[in-house]
């Protein structure tokens, strides 16, 4: 497993001695971990459970467990197509397929550029104007491959 | 002169362009010199009228919708600001029959009120509730939910009463009031709605929840895909902090209430109470095995309410009107109101609140207008992933827990969405399969290894192989997973497989 960073390590070392103090705080650590670093390193479990006195195993199974956290940096931006049924139900499974063609990757990937990061979401609870995207936390309703095309290209241009 | 002027800031209309909408009007007010209030409201659920703009007029509010940026200056040069005529008019905003037919108790201040003002709340109803159940005795509070025939509105269809009771009668100590606003069926969003549009009515039924039970504190565990209903509530929960109706003392009654929002973090599974308290407790959300049951053993170990947004949003209107009135509403065992959500392929979606026993045709059709594809509607899921797809011959349904459990639906968090005859039923039955298989916590077999062996063998069916006996081991898989899975997630998705197999059985190419 690589090193982690000094200054991550610095970062990590600060949020969980502000949060250790709370009822149950790993998902609260590791939710602020990820909020400043934009994933959670694999480096910087073990340092997560011998500050909050858990085992390794019990870290990793948390950050594991759950979609949201991950292991790896995200990309520039991050888009995140709805894959569930209400979207389907109005041409959601063609608008991923766009989103992979035209990004060229798939789900759970990173462009070689670094430039966006593709995810799969199960409901974004904007069925009322399916299909729904999310980019960079701003929700995008009734999205078409066109409007998907645009919007990306407007977040791209603001880099 | 200022003139007042609502644009949603409910995520569904930001979706939809509200928030450069309001930038557009401030920015045109200020070119033409006019003085402006921007209250960024929540939406009133009429989503094919978003982004819909208000403006507060002698005669009511005048509603304009679907406004976007270009309309702005137009709008501006038609008087607007007093209620003058556009082509984007829609006249007084009550007077929208989509909106006038509707039963508003849950939903009565939602898209009204600005959310982050608890003297709004307050001039709007709001805190009424709170102020009765403080004079009352903790049992007497429970009495008024349990006689209002409220049940938790999260899915289970749990009598809440009940399960208030039964944290009362805990011996005293520290107890808990969650909430459970990890909303994550598709074609559900009343629980978002709430949370943007109204999250001070949540915040208030939490607090008489507190009351009742003797807890002294809440958490709201809501899940990471709801940036903005985050955002909302936290500025809730300071403003109701700052106001005293949060806090050691609440509205002076020298009795103590605390509450915190918790993110989840993206596992649909933490929707099922046991695995959500858990998840609150920084844990793997896995499914804890019943009895006991979380009211006498729940967060961290203690007596702990677990309801739903909508369930908890509704006590403030129980309290303040008085059980008899929400009890007056609705039909059989399905007592006052439900906010349904009209989503998927249809013309009109949105959120729906009516007394049950609507049927889902009225639902459909005079609410949701068809599909918006304009081809024939063939089939809807109701009640989220694990709900069964009903076909367009059962649409004649009362939408009603018992109604739809009579055919062999279920109505879960109140979530329709309709698809027109261009869907493949043997396609979303392997989507069921493929849902659960990404979404089991793991705990239980049937649900971790079954989904993902079902799912396999749809593929068969699908490309044809051995179909009669692949149906045969679907409907037989199906069966198991029902019977022995340990939650709602292994032991109802097989549901809308089922359900697919039974009404939709061309799609898998049986011949029958």
């Amino acid at each position: 497993m690589e090193k982690l960073a000094s200054e991550h390590a610095e970062t990590v070392r600060r949020i969980v001695v502000g949060l250790k103090g709370r009822p149950g705080p790993l998902i609260e650590v590791l939710h602020a971990i990820q909020a400043e670093l934009g994933y959670v390193p694999p480096a910087a479990v073990p340092l997560v459970a011998s500050e909050l006195n858990l085992s390794r195993a019990e870290v990793h199974g948390v950050v594991s467990f759950y979609h949201f956290f991950r292991g790896t940096p995200p990309g520039a931006h991050t888009v995140s197509v709805c894959r569930a049924e209400s979207c389907q139900a109005v041409g959601g499974q063609a608008l991923a397929a766009h989103a992979q063609q035209r990004l060229g990757v798939d789900f759970h990937e990173t462009t070689p550029d670094g430039r966006f990061s593709l995810e799969p979401v199960y409901c974004l609870g904007n069925c009322a104007c399916s299909p729904a995207v999310m980019i960079d936390g701003r929700l995008h309703g009734r999205v078409t491959p066109e409007r998907f095309d645009a919007l990306l290209t407007d977040v791209d241009r603001k880099r | 002169m200022t003139f007042t002027v609502y644009v949603p800031r409910d995520a569904g209309a930001l979706s939809l362009g509200a928030g450069e909408v309001a930038h557009a009007i401030a920015r045109e007010a200020t070119a033409r010199g006019l003085e402006l209030q921007l209250i960024r409201n929540g939406s009133r659920g009429a989503y094919w009228l978003e982004p819909l703009v208000e403006v507060a007029t002698p005669r009511g509010r005048v509603a304009y919708g679907p406004v976007s940026v270009g309309d702005v200056p137009a709008l501006f040069d038609a008087d607007f600001l007093t209620g003058g005529t556009h082509s984007r008019s829609l006249g007084l905003t009550d007077s929208i029959a989509w909106l006038a037919s509707q039963q508003r108790l849950t939903f009565a201040r939602v898209g009204i009120v600005d959310p982050a003002s608890v003297a709004d709340y307050v001039v709007h109803g709001g805190y009424q509730g709170l102020r009765r159940a403080l004079a009352m005795s903790p049992e007497a509070v429970v009495e008024a939910v349990t006689g209002s025939g409220l049940r938790g509105r999260g899915g289970a269809a749990f009598p809440t009463g009940i399960k208030w009771k039964t944290v009362l009668e805990q011996p005293a100590g520290q107890k808990y009031v969650t909430c459970n606003a990890d909303e994550g069926d598709s074609g559900t969003f009343s629980d978002r709605m709430l949370m943007e549009g109204d999250p001070l009515s949540l915040i208030e039924g939490m607090t008489i929840a507190g009351l009742a039970v003797g807890a002294t504190q809440g958490y709201i565990y809501l899940r990471a895909e709801y940036p903005h209903a985050h955002r909302a509530l936290t500025r809730a929960i300071a403003a109701a902090y700052q106001a005293r109706y949060l806090g050691a003392d609440v509205m002076g009654s020298g009795r103590r209430f605390d509450l915190e929002v918790r993110l989840g973090a993206g596992a649909y599974i933490c929707g099922e109470e046991t695995s959500m308290l858990e998840s609150l407790e920084g844990r793997r959300g896995e499914v804890r095995v019943r009895p006991p049951l979380p009211a006498i053993k729940g967060l961290f170990g203690r007596p702990t309410i677990v309801n739903n947004v909508i369930t908890l949003a509704t006590v403030p209107t129980i309290l303040h009107r008085g059980a008899e009135y929400y009890a007056g509403y609705g039909m059989g065992k399905s007592r006052g109101t439900l906010p349904m959500q009209l989503a998927g392929n249809i013309k009109r979606g949105g959120l729906v609140e009516r007394a049950f026993g609507l049927t889902l045709r009225e639902l459909l059709y005079d609410y949701g207008g068809g599909s918006a594809s304009g081809r024939p509607l063939r089939a809807v899921q109701v009640g989220g992933p694990l709900g069964a797809y009903i076909p367009a011959s059962q649409f004649d349904t009362l939408v009603d827990y018992e109604a739809l459990g009579g055919i062999g639906a279920l109505l879960g968090h109140g979530g329709v969405v309709a698809f027109d005859d261009t869907v493949d039923m043997a396609r979303m039955a392997r989507y069921a399969m493929e849902f659960c298989a990404i979404e089991s916590c793991g705990k239980c077999t049937p649900c971790r290894i079954g989904s993902t062996r079902a799912m396999e063998v749809i593929d068969r069916i699908i490309e044809g192989r051995e179909t009669q006996g692949n149906v045969r081991r679907l409907e037989e898989l199906c069966e198991l997973m029902v019977q022995g899975s340990l939650c709602g997630l292994g032991g109802m998705a097989p549901f809308p497989v089922q359900s697919a197999l039974r009404h939709f059985r061309e799609d898998f190419r049986i011949r029958s």
